[in-house]
């Protein structure tokens, strides 16, 4: 999204309904803000639809906050919870075909990049576990295989959440949930390991229980993309309605689980990334 | 040039002919699809899929029939002036000053719609919207017809909706409403209004608004 194209026309004004207005007065573009400012600015056009405490809605909204620059960030989404969140991000976001998010963003990636060859625009597929480690995970691999210059994060909520509480290859060994009665029988994927050994720069696996700790592994993994090689941020999600807990404790179930090591938290990252980090957060917090 | 292009006419309007012929079992009877107002019934078919082609340069559709500009530039006139809840649905492309030139054309959009008394309500882009639109105050291509419903809308124009989400509501309006729909254009037309302008920039506009005004002025 570019800044001009969120002037309105004077002619209409009047008429424009309050959350575009809004979104003009008080959008996250071209200012700079980061998770410490969630509250203060507009980073949903609209209010979501998803369950009250839903973690992959809460990881969304740090995601909007982390991004370095928005207004040059387009996101690519998958069928899903989060599709249902899409639609009302301040945001260019395109839902691609269940599964087809990093093949549909390596095309994105390529023509923005000859379109604007002096500018950087960020490339951000954001996509759950089923669409990232089972049903997509052949064009995931392969973006990665190939070097494209894109961020891919998942929003793990350990399940088909949205078709009503299937396992997926993410969810953990054992684990019970609708349409798995008798409980997963194999290992949640390592898929950040396999991240690392396909070719991703930048790895880490983080949750929502530290904000800045988010904030930091998505504007890494991003800025990493520009330069580097294809990224990797997989994100803890507990989702309330499928696991069957109040959703007051969304939270309390990522903080339990990064506290005994059930979802462990990492972070890979290739020398060359490494010394390119080093060079950009010597010096200050925005690039 | 002007002969070829003749020619080129001449060879679209016979395809168009034949497409449009449609025998049917039976009864032998020929027809011709015509882009009417609805209720057409659920999934109606593009126009386009039933032989109406855009329209040639200075040329616009009437309900599917190629008629000079001027021709639909009256027939604009005539259903916005006979209406009894006429609205204006303005797109993104001139909601949004995205570059040099648009503020001058949505202004002579507000023009024409003020001076032919319509109401706006914008659709400033096309994001689905979930759990539910504003009827009241918003029009999305994904559901149009709740709009125009909630509004009792009897005729309305589409104006800078980009190509492919005008001519899929134009026709999901065509199916479930009795909606008259009018499409002014800036480029090629759009085959599933019932009126539908190409090319029409701020010349077309200001047209429209001096023949509504000349018109309220004598009745
Ligand atoms: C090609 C295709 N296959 C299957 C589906 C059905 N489907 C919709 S959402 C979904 C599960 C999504 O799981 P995940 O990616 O983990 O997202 P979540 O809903 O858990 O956030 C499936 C299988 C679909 N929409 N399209
Ligand atoms: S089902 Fe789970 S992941 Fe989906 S919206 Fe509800 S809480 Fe969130
Ligand atoms: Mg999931």
């Amino acid at each position: 999204m570019t800044k001009p194209m969120l002037k309105m026309t004077a002619a209409f004004a009047d008429v424009m309904p309050a959350e575009y207005v809004e979104l003009v007065q008080s959008g996250p573009f071209g200012k700079g803000y980061g998770v410490a400012d969630l509250g203060s600015f507009k980073e949903l056009i609209e209010e979501h639809p998803l369950c009250a405490g839903c973690g992959l809605a809460l990881a969304v909204r740090l995601i909007m906050a982390s991004l370095p620059s928005p207004e040059d960030t387009v996101v690519v989404g998958s069928t899903g919870c989060s599709s249902l969140a899409f639609p009302q991000i301040a945001l260019q976001n395109i839902h691609s075909l269940f599964g087809n998010q990093n093949a549909v963003a390596t095309g994105l990636k390529r023509a923005l990049t000859l379109r604007f060859p002096d500018k950087h625009k960020d490339v951000l597929v954001v996509a759950g576990d089923g669409a990232t480690a089972d049903i997509g995970l052949d064009m995931v691999l392969h973006s990665w295989f190939r070097g494209e210059k894109l961020a891919t994060i998942m929003l793990d909520n350990e399940a088909y959440a949205n078709t009503g509480g299937q396992e997926s290859g993410m969810s953990p060994e054992g684990c019970v949930l609708n349409m798995a009665p008798t409980g997963k029988k194999f290992k949640k994927i390592a898929l950040p390991e396999i991240a690392r050994e396909s070719g991703c720069a930048y790895v880490a696996s983080v949750t929502p229980v530290q904000p800045r700790k988010l904030e930091k592994a998505v504007r890494r993994a991003i800025l990493v993309a520009r330069e580097v090689g294809p990224t990797y941020v997989q994100i803890f999600v507990p989702c309330p309605t499928n696991y069957k807990f109040k959703p007051q404790e969304t939270l309390v179930k990522a903080k339990q689980k990064e506290k005994d090591q059930t979802y462990p938290l990492r972070e890979f990252i290739t020398p060359e990334a490494q010394s390119y980090l080093a060079a950009i957060e010597g010096g200050g917090k925005r690039d | 040039m002007k002969n070829k292009h003749k020619r080129w006419t001449f060879a679209r309007k016979y395809c168009m002919l034949l497409k449009g012929l449609q025998l049917f079992y039976g009864g032998m009877i020929l027809t011709k699809y015509r882009v009417l107002a609805g209720p057409e019934g659920y999934l109606p078919p593009a126009a386009a899929c039933e032989g109406i082609a855009l329209p040639d340069v200075g040329y616009a559709l009437i309900e599917g029939r190629e008629v000079p500009e001027q021709e639909a530039l009256s027939a604009i006139v005539d259903k916005l002036l006979s209406a009894k809840r006429p609205f204006f649905f303005p797109g993104p492309n001139v909601l949004w000053e995205w570059k040099a030139g648009v503020a001058e054309k949505a202004a002579a959009v507000r023009k024409l719609a003020d001076t032919a008394g319509a109401r706006v309500i914008p659709m400033p882009d096309y994001r689905p919207k979930y759990p539910m639109i504003n009827p009241a105050i918003e029009i999305n291509p994904n559901h149009p017809n709740l709009t125009i419903w909630h509004n009792k809308i009897d005729v309305c124009v589409f104006v800078g909706v980009h190509c492919h989400y005008a001519n899929m509501a134009l026709k999901i309006i065509r199916g479930g409403t009795d909606c008259y729909t009018i499409a002014i254009c800036g480029e090629a037309g759009h085959e599933d209004a019932n009126i539908t302008l190409r090319d029409a920039g701020i010349p077309q506009l200001e047209a429209l608004t001096a023949m509504v005004a000349e018109r309220r002025r004598l009745s």
